[in-house]
């Protein structure tokens, strides 16, 4: 149910009052999506999307530090 | 997909169950609180690659499961009726509810529709001005958001005809309540990262001191998964107890704050039973006295009726994390998907659906 996906934001097609609205493209399928709760999105962008609406915008930093830490588990193997 | 495949790596996933095996010495055992979770951790065999010294519990994170009876009872008791057309995500369609579930309303004639997100259903009540569109929302934290837009969205476009059916619960106080519980194994927690997405995880801050458990917000890809289980290892072989984010790429510990700002006008705590557990105080959000006029209960006057669980069903035990599914006698046999019994196995999402989809029989 608290199923996420992430997708690129590819367009912003509607930004008035509350509701800001764009198009996602998950891997060649592109959405409609609601973007009211990630008001900064720009596009290119990578999105976690939840029931139509954006729930974050993916983090590439964090993103990045998951491996750069597998890595480190690597780099320990081998000081062994 | 960007985000999604690196997260299955078969060679990362081996790299961190080698590690979670080098780490662990004693026993634990460790809930995942996501009905998502548990799916991911069966359907990769999660289960099966950490060591037998870790046992996984799997915890009462699936909204379509602990949503009560009574609830799907006033659903079908609304969707039943001529001039509304009932909407709801198409998990909750075959949830049985006393005696039948929504699917069988719809083949009786009811107008019955699934929808992809509660706007949608807002959309309908637009193009439909002379209809009563009703919408079935349920969902943790991170579908509370979408729920609460769909009620201002109504407000702001002046609908009359738009009404939704609220039954959402919250994540800290189940934590809580299992935590509590003199029976409780549980000694750390993979909390669910898209509920943290939107509510930040501060909240369980207190918790994982006041009972000294490791808690850990973590994804749902299998990298994600372990890398949650191995952090959580970590803190219980050092005796530690934080709150640590592994899915920092999505939350932050303050969550979400506009969608924060829309839930705090829209809902407020009330408590809430819970199938299979029963009343927990304060574990679920309501309608404001502001957007009461949106309140399908109040507007379609329908009553609070009880249904119990059948007696042979341990559904309670498994989302408390006391009993995994393969020690009902029921799984497999008598209670299997397409005829559940209980609250594990009417989604897709429950510990018992999973387990017997993935053929975890033993
Ligand atoms: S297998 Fe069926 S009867 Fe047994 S606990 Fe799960 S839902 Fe209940």
């Amino acid at each position: 149910m608290c199923l996420g996906i992430p997708g690129e934001l590819i367009e912003i097609t509607q930004n008035v009052g509350l509701i800001k609205t764009g198009k996602v493209n998950f891997g060649g399928i592109i959405k409609g999506v609601n973007l009211s709760y990630t008001p900064e999105a720009v596009v290119g962008n990578y999105l976690i999307v939840h029931v139509g609406f954006a729930i974050s915008i993916v983090d590439e930093t964090e993103a990045k530090k998951v491996f750069d830490y597998l890595k480190e588990i690597d780099g320990l193997e081998l000081n062994e | 997909m960007k985000y999604l495949e690196q997260y299955r790596d078969k060679n990362l996933v081996l790299k961190l169950v080698d590690e979670i095996h080098k780490t662990t010495t004693q026993p634990w055992t460790i809930m995942e609180m996501c009905g998502g979770q548990t799916h991911s951790i069966i359907r990769y065999g999660i289960d099966k690659l950490i060591p037998n010294k870790i046992r996984l519990v799997h915890g009462p994170g699936c909204p379509v499961c602990v949503t009560p009876k009574e609830m799907i009872d006033k659903a079908l008791d609304i969707a039943a009726q001529e001039d509304v057309i009932f909407t709801s995500f198409g998990d909750m369609l075959r949830v049985p509810g006393t005696h039948e579930d929504l699917f069988s309303i719809k083949a009786q004639g009811g107008d019955v529709r699934i929808v992809y997100s509660p706007m949608d259903a807002v959309a309908l009540a637009e193009k439909h001005p002379d209809r009563e569109v009703v919408f079935f929302g349920v969902g943790f934290e991170t579908t509370a958001p979408a729920n609460a837009m769909a009620v201002v969205a109504a407000k702001e476009k002046g609908l009359t005809n738009f009404s939704v059916l609220i039954s959402h619960v919250l994540v800290p106080p189940a934590i809580e309540a299992i935590l509590k519980s003199d029976r409780n194994e549980v000694q750390g927690f993979l909390a669910a990262g898209h509920v943290c997405t939107i509510m930040g995880y501060e909240e369980y801050e207190p918790l994982s001191k006041k009972y000294k458990v490791p808690i850990v917000v973590t994804g749902f890809e299998p990298v994600d998964l372990l890398q949650g289980i191995l952090m959580t290892v970590k803190q219980l072989e050092e005796g530690r107890f934080d709150v640590e984010n592994q899915y920092a790429r999505s939350v932050s510990r303050q969550g979400n704050d506009p969608a924060q700002h829309v839930l705090k006008d829209v809902f407020r705590v009330i408590p809430r039973k819970w199938r299979g557990i029963g009343e927990i105080p304060m574990s679920g959000w309501g309608l404001t006295e502001k957007y009461s006029k949106y309140d399908a209960e109040l507007k379609f006057g329908v009553i609070d009726t009880t249904a119990e669980e059948p007696a042979d069903c341990i559904s309670g035990e498994i989302l408390m994390g006391h009993k995994r599914p393969n020690e009902c006698p029921a799984f497999g046999t008598s209670c299997t998907p397409e005829s559940p019994f209980g609250a594990t196995m009417v989604s897709a999402e429950g510990a018992c659906a999973a387990y017997y989809k993935y053929h975890r029989l033993t």
